[in-house]
């Protein structure tokens, strides 16, 4: 949200009047050049947030209070691998953010995960890699030992 | 930033799915022609992915929209084309046959992108987690409706 406000803030700094390069038609207005700088600014953010930490989670709601059902069912993935500790941004809190997230992946829909930076996938793909074991590995690669592998040892 | 205001919506969606008439059921295999979108989705996938088995599942009526709504997809795609392809190369295959419907009326796509030999050995349609009415009051929600009625 913060990006968002210093944006905006900039562009108007800036001046009235913005022109974009390769436009033969003039100044663009100001409400789409502060649209512009926004989206420019929120990939950028994006660019930083994937990467700050191992596991990142763009959802719909919180992890304390999912808004939707495929975010929830990654909260509660990541939460029976014991992964508690990840950064989760709440798209519906930010609509810049929500569109931005889109096409920063290249990806339609919301839930988005990224571990280390690299885009993993939706809340189908987490599934799948839960079920078959690929998770476990993957979580292996961040240096986070899944909470499975201990249920696992317990059990023998 | 203030915290979002809590939505129970569970008690909506049960409603819905309740008063949805029987008249309107049709099974996935005989599309309706009054479901535009979805008979978008069964010929796009059908022309990109020649599928040897396909399901297209219209689950809005799972979830805080109106009835009627062709917003929220299950697809299961069974596809030899899948061979030698990650997960996520296999669903942005699927999302970019379907990029038109995406980035307008559609807001939610569960995809199950399967080899043949997936397939047979374990034939399984998933099942999409419940509604936590995300999509109550929505304004890209509304808009994303909007676009699906016009």
């Amino acid at each position: 949200m913060n990006s968002l406000i210093r944006s905006t803030a900039r562009c108007l700094r800036a001046g009235v009047a913005v022109y974009l390069p390769g436009r033969a038609s003039g100044p663009v207005s100001l409400a789409a050049a502060r649209y512009l700088c926004a989206a420019a600014d929120i990939q950028k953010d994006l660019g930083e947030m994937v990467k700050k930490d191992k596991v990142v989670v763009f959802m719909k709601g919180t992890p304390a209070q999912p808004m939707c059902g495929f975010s929830n069912a990654v909260v509660q993935i990541l939460r029976m691998h014991g992964v508690d500790d990840y950064a989760a941004y709440n798209v519906l809190e930010d609509q810049d953010l929500r569109q931005g997230v889109k096409v920063f992946s290249n990806w339609p829909t919301i839930p988005q995960v990224y571990f280390n930076g690299e885009f993993l996938g939706g809340c189908d793909i987490l599934l799948q890699m839960h079920q078959n074991g690929d998770l476990v590995e993957e979580l292996k690669k961040l240096g986070i030992k899944s909470a499975l592998l201990d249920a696992e040892k317990e059990s023998k | 930033m203030l915290p979002s205001v809590l939505r129970c919506a569970r008690p909506v969606s049960t409603a819905l799915a309740l008063s949805r008439p029987l008249a309107h059921f049709r099974p996935h295999m005989d599309p309706d022609p009054s479901r535009p979108v979805e008979r978008a989705i069964r010929t796009k996938l059908t022309d990109m992915l020649k599928p040897e088995h396909l399901e297209v599942h219209n689950e809005s009526h799972m979830h805080a929209v109106p009835p009627g709504s062709e917003s929220h997809f299950r697809v299961l795609v069974v596809s030899p084309m899948f061979e030698g392809l990650s997960l996520i190369q296999r669903h942005r295959l699927v999302n970019e046959a379907l990029r038109e419907e995406l980035s307008s009326c559609v807001h939610a796509l569960a995809i199950q992108a399967k080899t043949p030999e997936q397939w047979g050995s374990n034939p399984t349609l998933a099942k999409s987690p419940p509604c936590l009415g995300g999509s109550k009051g929505d304004h890209t929600m509304e808009e994303k409706l909007k676009a699906g009625r016009e």
